[in-house]
């Protein structure tokens, strides 16, 4: 027993801890603050304000609306399941959380005499991982929808599962098109091959264009977002949700949107790597620290294009959704990856 | 039958590629929500500023006294008649002998009360008032936390003495802008 605790490599563990704690609580941060740049985007756009009155700037906004969902009444309807009403929305936050664990956030640090990557794991497979917790995803709003106990959020539940799987489909085959180029599904890999050589937006741009729009339903966002839209079922499948489990159901949606912008600008757009700059030249810490805050310039530019198609389309009916998932998307990227195969095979031969 | 010259034809035409696409539509359609981060904004950081009223703008009632203070409503009764909502009660009283500065006329109103929960702001008591008694003025009707505090009494509706506070009942009487563009003239 003393052998195994002495052979456990302490410093790792630690580090590992305290890097997680550190990504879930900016994870946190940020998705709070997205929602306040959600309203003043929002505003801006339509020639409004947005919230300036908690705090300079309405900057306190968030920390009120928490606080605002914290106070109201837990209600748990009569007939619903009580294990799975509490289920649905915690298991939407997990695996909005559990994503955040293979993206490369920067280059290696050295410091104490060890290096430190700023990367929580660096699975092999790191992008089907990636896809295989955004798919359990689906079970959150499926469980909660039907735990409601209520037949309309039963049926917004059921249009949302449906319009997330079937544009995962899309999405998959655009990342098989981007593998056959990278040779590798690693994040870490795809990212250093984009500081070698040319984004893979620039190689990529129609693979880029249907993950984007995959991105966009994956979240439920704009034009895609009839599953909780006010208008069309009040609350869709959170409708029986109140107080903190609705604030997780709303969080895990900001949280998964800013994971879907660090996967897309990790894929797609270097990643953590800065464009027309050679790191090598610069101190290692200082190279890893530029290129996490070029990662987040990259992730806000994207939180904000979200933002900016949801104030400007119109969403989608049902069956124009479905529609475009498997008749337009589809055929697209299928064709994209066929095209990509054919100059892989030509080019390198 | 065409019922007018100004009808145009619906345009029935299959989409062009270009049209199909969406992307090429959505992309022009995001550059003018764009542009709109950039324009001025349509709203006011109320309640440091305030957009201005009309001068005809239905809001709290006041009732008027004249030049040497003496009050104009009499209690005819004819606001409180003429009021849809029955927002209006009053008790009259005769003016003694040694009250005459403070009444204009022998009958005068001892308790005046305007509920306003009740009132709708029409304005039709200010119509029918014969002795130029009861306007109503620019404020809005401010929030309470009791239904009896809504009942405004004679001491919230009558303006102030112009012996008392000549800037008060001034203002009252919307004379402050004349007041300034006079100083401004004797200066």
């Amino acid at each position: 027993m003393n052998t195994i605790l002495l052979q456990v490599d302490w410093a790792f563990v630690l580090e590992k801890f305290l890097f997680i704690g550190f990504i879930i609580s900016i994870s946190l941060v940020i998705a709070m603050y997205t929602t306040y740049m959600e309203r003043k985007v929002a505003a801006v756009m339509q020639d409004r304000r947005g919230p300036n009155r908690a705090g300079p700037f309405g900057l306190l906004q968030p920390m009120a609306d928490g606080l605002k969902l914290f106070f109201k009444e837990e209600i748990i309807p009569a007939f619903s399941n009580k294990f799975l009403f509490i289920l649905g929305p915690s298991l939407a936050m997990i695996t909005a959380m559990l994503t955040s664990a293979v993206i490369p956030w920067g280059d290696k640090m050295e410091a104490f005499g060890r290096t430190i990557s700023l990367q929580i794991t660096d699975v092999n497979i790191g992008i089907l991982y990636v896809f295989g917790v955004v798919s359990l995803g689906v079970y959150g709003i499926m469980i909660g929808a039907w735990a409601s106990n209520n037949k309309f959020s039963l049926l917004g539940g059921l249009r949302a599962a449906s319009q997330m799987i079937s544009y995962e489909l899309a999405m998959g085959l655009a990342l098989i098109a981007l593998i056959m180029y990278t040779g590798t599904p690693s994040l870490k890999e795809m990212v250093q091959l984009q500081q070698q050589g040319y984004w893979n937006v620039l190689i990529q741009p129609v693979g880029f264009l249907v993950f984007l729009v995959c991105a966009f339903a994956e979240c439920n966002r704009t034009p895609f977002d009839l599953a909780e839209a006010e208008n069309e079922l009040i609350g869709g499948y959170t409708s029986e949700y109140s107080s903190m489990k609705l604030g997780f159901y709303l969080f895990a949606e900001y949280i998964n949107m800013f994971i879907s912008s660090a996967i897309i600008a990790t894929l797609y757009f270097g990643g953590y790597d800065i464009p027309f700059v050679d790191e090598s030249t610069l101190n290692v810490n200082l190279a890893a620290g530029l290129g996490a805050l070029a990662l987040f310039a990259k992730i806000l530019f994207f939180i904000f294009v979200f933002m900016w198609v949801r104030w400007t389309i119109p969403r989608f009916r049902y069956d124009q959704l479905m529609n475009l998932g498997w008749k337009g998307l589809i055929p697209i990227a299928l064709v994209n990856m066929l095209i990509t195969a054919a100059l892989i095979l030509f080019l390198n031969k | 039958m065409q019922l007018t010259s100004k009808a145009k034809p619906v345009d029935r035409r299959p989409m062009s590629i270009w049209e199909k696409m969406y992307i090429p539509a959505i992309a022009k359609g995001m550059g003018i929500t764009f542009s709109h981060i950039f324009k001025k904004k349509a709203t006011i950081n109320y309640p440091e500023e305030k957009r201005p009223f009309s001068p005809v703008f239905r809001g709290l009632h006041i009732l008027n006294r004249d030049e040497e203070g003496r009050e104009n409503c009499t209690a005819c009764g004819l606001c409180a008649v003429a009021c849809p909502a029955e927002a209006i009660t009053m008790d009259a009283a005769e003016r003694l002998p040694g009250e005459e500065h403070l009444y204009r006329e022998e009958k005068y109103a001892a308790k005046y009360e305007i509920n306003m929960l009740r009132c709708i702001f029409c304005g039709l008591c200010e119509e029918a008032c014969p002795k130029d008694a009861i306007y109503l003025t620019e404020t809005f009707a401010p929030a309470n936390y009791s239904r009896q505090s809504f009942i405004y009494g004679k001491d919230n509706l009558v303006i102030p003495h112009p012996k008392n506070d000549p800037e008060g009942f001034a203002k009252a009487k919307g004379l402050v802008e004349e007041r300034k563009a006079k100083a401004k003239q004797e200066n």
